[in-house]
């Protein structure tokens, strides 16, 4: 079980939060041409090693966190609040 | 028959007698008793029948490893299969019985496989059943199907109970510092040395008592030890297995906490399933003795020589009385010198002929000597042996019992669930763990140590290792070198029978023999998970804890190869089977998921509802009038509210309170429809599509206030949405400022339609005048009050058609809410209405929901392409005309009446061109329901090119599940009032 360290709630069970997809991705402007929405949406790297990724704590605290994880062994490297202004609160609690 | 109970030996309590039954016979034995030692002591040699071939087989070890005693425990609803005699503790009125034999283990009518035991090799079936030969006649799957029936009755196990499971199970969760598996010598150093460290410690044992091998010693007495332990506050958890290691060093374990009493307390579960999330974890899980291949080497009386000592010293029974010890290393002679102690003739065996040990001289050692052949079928009655450098008969031994010892494989399982693969240790002719990069150590015989002191030493390393990982420490340890015995090891896996038809058994469950591997090495299958699969060499209950090795060294030799080249199967979890009744825990019947209901449940049962599951949720189906059928009901229900007026319970609609400046914004870009105009006083419909421009949902937004909007979604849709809102505020638009907060829970919510639905509210409200036509039109919204002051929302929204209404309050005014609209529709001869009549409504006005919905659909799909702004951008508006999206051969949106108006169809039904009735047709009917309005049978579904194609095209709907098929006509999605008159009235 992936144990994940919730800056709001602490170390949790990953059965408390739901997935989310890549953290990396820059989505473009709601105007943009279909070919750049096309890019966000289905293309994605196989990454062998740590990832960014979004997790949502859906039985938790709602917050949404990028977390930062070995898709080879499950290792979390960090774990922060996808919202800069809830990262900017965790750093001054810290 | 004379018991082997012997009267100075073992540690079970002789003042507490057990009688228990075995195979419906009546025998006695004590507290402390494994049924495996009972039995043994009451001279029953004879305990299963072998999976392929039926023959005979006896008790072969005294742990987990078992691979001969397999029973069915108990009897009715509590028939548990395959259970391991060896670890199923005794208890008074215990009830075993032999498995896979009719009509029994003595006598089995099977057992004849075992004389046709050349057409049984590994393949057999397969090969056979699929094509018989000689003209391979009935060759494919379905002949196969026909044959594996019987098949799989021939061969087989116990059978599970088919009645409901009457015990009870719980998950329990546990946090620790340190988590120690297995309490031998090195577990309780390491389990000691963490405690004293201040570490928290649990300490896990499968068995009944801590202990672990020594168990097996004559005079070890464990009550100190685990004084010691509790005294230091380490939580000891007995009859407990950790079955499986998981990522960031959580270990799951399943606890028996009943299984060995005979008439448990109903309020305690039978098993505990816990998941234990600790800091480090120790395994100490010890070794297993290996068996050795050669011909015959399965017949009732043949164990391993560490199970004998176990049986002599902690169960006070001899195993045999002329005792052959054949092995390859040291292990054995403690044992032969204690078995003759106690009066057994023993001789030993021993391939090696160069060696020095030091014993008591009282029994015999033959230098160079390895079994042949034992003699007998039901019990041992000779063995004969060969000299080790030719590998020829040379004489026979007498003898009642064979102990096999062929050397000892540390038990790497845990630590190979984490994908730690072990590494072959030549001098020790077994596979060692390899160091894992996680928090885990290995420690005692598990790392391949054979003697008691270096375990001791390991367990204390081990410990250091956990400290300094932790960060708690900084000391240097080392641990003892793997091995530990006077004399090396000599590798001795199989001894080749000369005859041309041999059983020498490696994997005694599956009855997986010598000649099985070789045949798979000569039919190609070479690599060891090939091999596992083709023979299903350990696969059986045991999982191969003794055969697997003796495989792998059969493969390697006929590969010319060495062991660590030809690799070994990864052990997965679990280690020892675990029932799915502790799998599943509490999670049964009604608690299999959660329960979601209304405020105002107990109202609708009150008042006659019978209900449905929607998700979660407990909705009203129907509220049937006396003997009205779900149909009669419904039917009634439609027509009352086309009529009248109708009630009904919409509150598990999801309802999310959506604030903040920025709030219109935000709906603006989640709407496919243009919010940015909606006014003040006034709801919204709208569609969501998610990313790639498909239908996500679709719901209503009221606008309560310049920056507060009321928005609400679909039942099966509401927790995706909330979790979609909160996603783009926090991730994508994070210089929104808009809040959004489900509130679900907090709002009760009612549906009251009709032509009089106004009337009714004008009878309820503080104040007729806020929804007169005027001050509250079509899609208006207002706070007001219901009488006797509860505050509410009103909204004109319809999805019946008819004039109609949603009515809010907070959700402890529910019933009053019922009570006062209720008392109100009566008098205007209203009902209340269900989710069937909900349906039937809704299909009549073409109104889209999740059938219709599914996630493959697009808005233009839908015929909602008016929904579709083109004066802003939104999610999914790049997309939702990409690629095939824009195909104009998509699946549209159409009603469908059956032609001949007097037939029924079901949802499901696929929609065929005439004279081509095939595949996926050009379509599908995905909701149906009688019209009350129209007086026929309706449907709504997609079909490609939708209705300008098909309109005066007679279809044919195909329904091949349920065996029907009638003609259609494709109409118009929107069958009644087409132009909204009755919306608006």
């Amino acid at each position: 079980m992936i144990r994940i360290n919730c800056p709001y709630c602490g170390e949790r069970d990953h059965s408390e939060f739901s997935y989310g997809g890549d953290a990396t991705i820059n989505y473009p402007s709601l105007d943009s041409s279909e070919k750049e929405w096309t890019e966000a949406i289905f293309f994605r790297k196989n990454i062998k090693g740590f990832q960014f990724e979004t997790w949502h704590h859906s039985n938790g605290c709602r917050m949404w966190l990028v977390v930062e994880r070995s898709t080879v062994t499950h290792e979390i490297k960090s774990v922060k609040p996808c919202h800069p202004n809830l990262q900017k609160v965790v750093e001054n609690n810290k | 028959m004379k018991t082997r109970r012997l009267d100075n030996y073992g540690k079970i309590n002789r003042d507490k007698i057990l009688s228990f039954s075995w195979d419906k016979k009546n025998y006695k034995g004590f507290e402390g008793d494994t049924l495996a030692s009972a039995l043994l002591a009451n001279n029953i040699g004879i305990v299963g029948r072998s999976f392929k071939y039926h023959r005979p087989r006896g008790i072969f070890s005294s742990g987990v490893e078992e691979s001969g005693a397999l029973v069915t425990i108990g009897s009715k609803d509590r028939r548990d299969p395959n259970v391991r005699a060896t670890t199923q503790e005794l208890y008074n009125g215990l009830e075993a019985s032999g498995q896979n034999a009719f009509p029994n283990v003595n006598f089995d009518l099977a057992g004849i496989n075992n004389y046709l035991g050349r057409f049984f090799a590994a393949g057999f079936y397969y090969k056979t059943f699929m094509g018989i030969p000689p003209f391979e006649w009935g060759r494919g799957t379905t002949i196969w199907m026909f044959f594996e029936k019987f098949i799989r009755k021939a061969a087989g196990m116990g059978s599970a109970s088919e009645l409901p499971d009457p015990d009870s199970y719980e998950h329990a969760h546990d946090f620790c510092d340190l988590i120690v598996v297995g309490s031998g010598p090195a577990g309780v150093a390491a389990a000691i040395e963490a405690a004293e460290k201040k570490l928290d410690v649990i300490l896990v044992e499968q068995d009944s008592l801590v202990g672990g091998d020594q168990l097996a010693e004559n005079n070890f007495d464990n009550s100190q030890i685990k004084n010691q332990l509790e005294n230091l506050g380490i939580k000891i958890m007995t009859r407990t297995t950790a079955f499986g290691l998981y990522d960031n060093c959580v270990v799951g374990l399943l606890e028996r906490v009943t299984d060995h009493i005979s008439t448990p307390n109903v309020n305690i579960p039978r098993q505990r399933f816990w998941t234990i999330r600790a800091k480090h974890i120790i395994v100490g899980a010890g070794a297993i003795e290996r068996h050795i291949a050669f011909n015959n080497n399965d017949i009732p009386g043949v164990m391993t020589v560490n199970a004998s000592k176990h049986y002599l010293n902690r169960y006070g029974v001899l195993t045999g009385k002329r005792i052959a010890i054949a092995t390859n290393n040291d292990s054995v002679y403690e044992t032969a010198q204690q078995l003759s102690e106690a009066g057994a003739n023993v001789t030993v065996l021993d391939s090696r002929t160069n060696f020095e040990i030091e014993t008591n001289k009282s029994f015999e050692i033959r230098k160079g000597y390895v079994p042949y052949n034992i003699n007998g079928s039901k019990k041992i009655h000779s063995l004969d042996v060969s000299k080790s450098e030719n590998m020829n008969k040379s004489e026979t031994i007498n003898c009642d019992q064979v102990l096999l010892s062929g050397g000892w494989s540390p038990a790497v399982h845990l630590l190979s669930h984490r994908g730690v693969r072990p590494k072959w240790d030549y001098s020790n002719a077994c596979f060692l763990p390899s160091d894992s990069k996680e928090n885990i150590t290995m420690v005692g015989s598990s790392r391949g140590l054979w003697n008691k002191n270096d375990c001791i030493a390991s367990g204390i390393a081990g410990t250091t290792d956990a400290l300094n990982r932790l960060g708690i420490s900084k000391t240097n340890y080392f641990f003892p070198k793997p091995g530990g015995w006077k004399n090396p090891i000599q590798p001795l896996y199989e001894v080749k029978y000369k005859k041309s038809r041999s059983k020498s058994f490696v994997d005694y469950q599956h009855d997986v023999t010598t000649d099985d591997v070789r045949l798979a090495y000569r039919e190609g299958f070479i690599s060891v998970e090939h091999l596992k699969r083709y023979t299903t060499l350990g696969m059986a209950n045991d999982q191969g804890k003794m055969g697997n090795i003796i495989g792998l060294s059969l493969m390697a030799e006929l590969l010319n190869k060495e062991i660590p080249e030809v690799g070994t199967t990864v052990f997965r979890p679990p280690y020892t089977p675990v029932s799915i009744g502790a799998l599943s825990g509490r999670n049964v019947g009604k608690h299999f998921r959660p329960l979601r209901v209304t405020p105002m449940h107990q109202w609708n049962i009150d008042h006659g509802a019978k209900m449905i599951e929607v998700g979660l949720y407990q909705r009203p189906w129907y509220y049937p009038k006396e003997n009205e059928t779900l149909s009669d009901s419904y039917i009634r229900e439609a027509s009352t509210v086309r009529k009248t007026v109708g009630i009904c319970d919409v509150t598990s609609l999801g309802k999310i309170a959506i604030q903040g400046p920025d709030s219109t914004e935000f709906l603006n870009r989640i709407y496919s429809n243009g919010f940015s105009k909606l006014q003040v006083g006034k709801a919204r419909y709208g569609i969501m599509l998610r990313d790639d421009g498909i239908v996500m949902d679709d719901g209503t937004s009221w606008r309560l206030a310049e920056n507060e909007y009321f928005m609400t979604t679909s039942t099966g849709e509401a927790a995706k949405v909330m979790s979609w809102l909160e996603e783009l505020l926090q991730t994508r638009w994070t210089n929104l400022n808009v809040n959004v907060t489900s509130v679900s829970e907090q709002w009760a919510g009612v549906s009251v339609a009709g032509p009089k639905s106004r009337e009714v509210l004008n009878n309820c409200v503080d104040d007729y005048l806020v929804i007169t036509n005027n001050n509250l039109p079509f899609m208006g919204v207002t706070s007001t009050f219901l009488k006797g002051n509860i505050p509410c929302r009103i909204a004109r929204i319809s999805f019946s058609g008819e004039l109609a209404f949603e009515v809010y309050v907070k959700s402890d005014f529910a019933n009053t809410m019922m009570d006062l609209l209720w008392a109100n529709a009566k008098k205007y001869d209203g009902c209340l209405y269900g989710l069937e009549a909900l349906g039937a409504l809704r299909v009549e006005k073409g109104h889209v929901a999740a059938a219709e919905l599914d996630g493959r659909v697009t808005i233009d799909d839908a015929g909602l392409s008016k929904m579709a702004s083109t004066k802003k951008s939104y999610i999914g508006s790049a997309m939702r005309k990409r690629g095939v999206l824009k195909n104009n051969d998509r699946e549209i949106l159409v009603g469908f009446f059956p032609t001949n108006l007097k037939e029924t169809f079901n949802a499901g039904t696929i929609v065929c061109e005439k004279n081509n009735i095939k595949g996926q047709g050009i379509g599908r009917i995905t909701s149906v329901t009688y019209s009350p309005e129209l007086g026929h049978w309706i449907g709504l579904g997609f079909v490609k090119g939708g209705l300008d194609k098909w309109k005066d095209t007679n279809l044919v709907g195909a329904d091949p599940v349920r065996n029907k098929q009638m003609n259609l006509k494709v109409v118009s999605p929107h069958m009644i009032d087409p132009k909204g008159e009755r919306m608006y009235a």
